[in-house]
């Protein structure tokens, strides 16, 4: 890769069309009122994609050495431990308020909208 | 390593065997200018700071018994009609995504050296990073203003919510607003033949989208964890 990244037009403008119908769909989730686990399933399915194509192709990681590939895309996966560990402690203070305050007691207020 | 295999290796991308070559050649490993190397390990740093503020973030949203605001009213907007739920983030989301588009295409013009284009097409980028920034401080004027959300409190619901929506946000809009003044000065020194001097190497223009892009790949993130879940 001497001169660098240089791969045809047609592959960008794929992959920009290809961002805006999954942005479209992953609009469309909420606005469908899709809900529990498929929601879930399908924002965390089309974020994903959407992630991999823009590291894949417009940041090139697809073409660069596999040295430089694990070096950059190796270290975040250390940030799982970092979701398991938190979500745990979460669940457990959670638990733990309930137990010593009770349910919440919260009122919201009528939001004001502004015409 | 003898020089045949390595020679025969130049130009396509080794596997497994390959990492343990580039690593113990006693050079360059990662085959790309410094600039480039630099500005991915500099996006890794970042990539854990974005990290810690949505774990943080997934921490007291687990944590809170008070109910958490629904994102899909909390930023609906009214047009004369019905308020259409959480349009302006959908709108934010597709001028991103354009801009990410323009990006990738200078960083290609810049590689064919037709600076006139790489310049157009970084200021259009430049102009729609703008534009969101924009949108975004509607976005947080309404809340802070109509809404009356604070860091500290939350007529809506839990008081986390305010918290974490403007650091998490905030941040990412910090990086919007540096990323279009960082494009703006490569853009101009593309027009002004700064780089033709420095032996016309336009490897900048990738550098500065790699930035770009980043910004754009966070805020996947965020509009799926925070906007929509």
């Amino acid at each position: 890769m001497a001169e660098g990244q240089q791969h045809p037009l047609k592959i960008y403008l794929w992959i920009w069309l290809l961002l805006f119908i999954i942005s479209f769909f992953s609009y469309m989730v909420d606005y469908m009122q899709v809900q529990g686990m498929l929601r879930w399933t399908l924002i965390l399915i089309f974020m994903l994609v959407k992630a991999g194509l823009i590291i894949g192709i417009f940041m090139h990681m697809k073409w660069e050495r596999l040295a430089l590939k694990m070096a950059i895309l190796g270290p975040p996966v250390a940030i799982l431990v970092l979701i398991a560990l938190m979500s745990m402690e979460g669940g457990y203070i959670e638990g733990s308020r309930l137990e010593h305050y009770g349910e919440s007691t919260f009122v919201p207020e009528a939001v004001p909208h502004h015409e | 390593m003898s020089e045949a295999v390595l020679d025969s290796e130049a130009g396509s991308v080794p596997a497994t065997s390959g990492v343990v070559e580039d690593w113990s050649r006693d050079k360059q490993v990662f085959g790309v200018p410094w600039g480039k190397a630099m500005m991915w390990i500099f996006l890794v740093s970042d990539t854990f700071i974005f990290s810690c503020f949505l774990v943080g973030y997934m921490s007291v949203r687990i944590s809170t018994t008070d109910p958490w605001p629904i994102p899909s009213e909390v930023f609906a907007l009214s047009f004369g009609g019905d308020p259409i739920p959480l349009v302006l983030i959908a709108i934010m989301t597709f001028i991103l995504i354009t801009s990410s588009g323009t990006m990738a295409l200078a960083v290609n013009m810049g590689y064919r050296k037709d600076r006139k284009k790489t310049f157009w097409l970084m200021v259009s980028t430049a102009a729609l990073g703008a534009s969101f920034v924009g949108m975004q401080a509607f976005e947080w004027s309404k809340l802070i203003i109509d809404e009356g959300v604070r860091p500290w409190v939350n007529p809506m619901g839990a008081t986390q919510f305010g918290s974490s929506f403007f650091m998490i946000t905030g941040f990412h809009g910090l990086h919007v607003s540096a990323g279009v003044i960082y494009l703006l000065v490569i853009a101009f020194r593309v027009k002004n033949g700064f780089y033709e001097r420095r032996g016309g190497n336009y490897e900048i223009v990738e550098i500065t989208g790699l930035y770009w892009h980043f910004v754009d790949l966070v805020w996947v993130f965020i509009f799926a964890f925070f906007y929509l879940w």
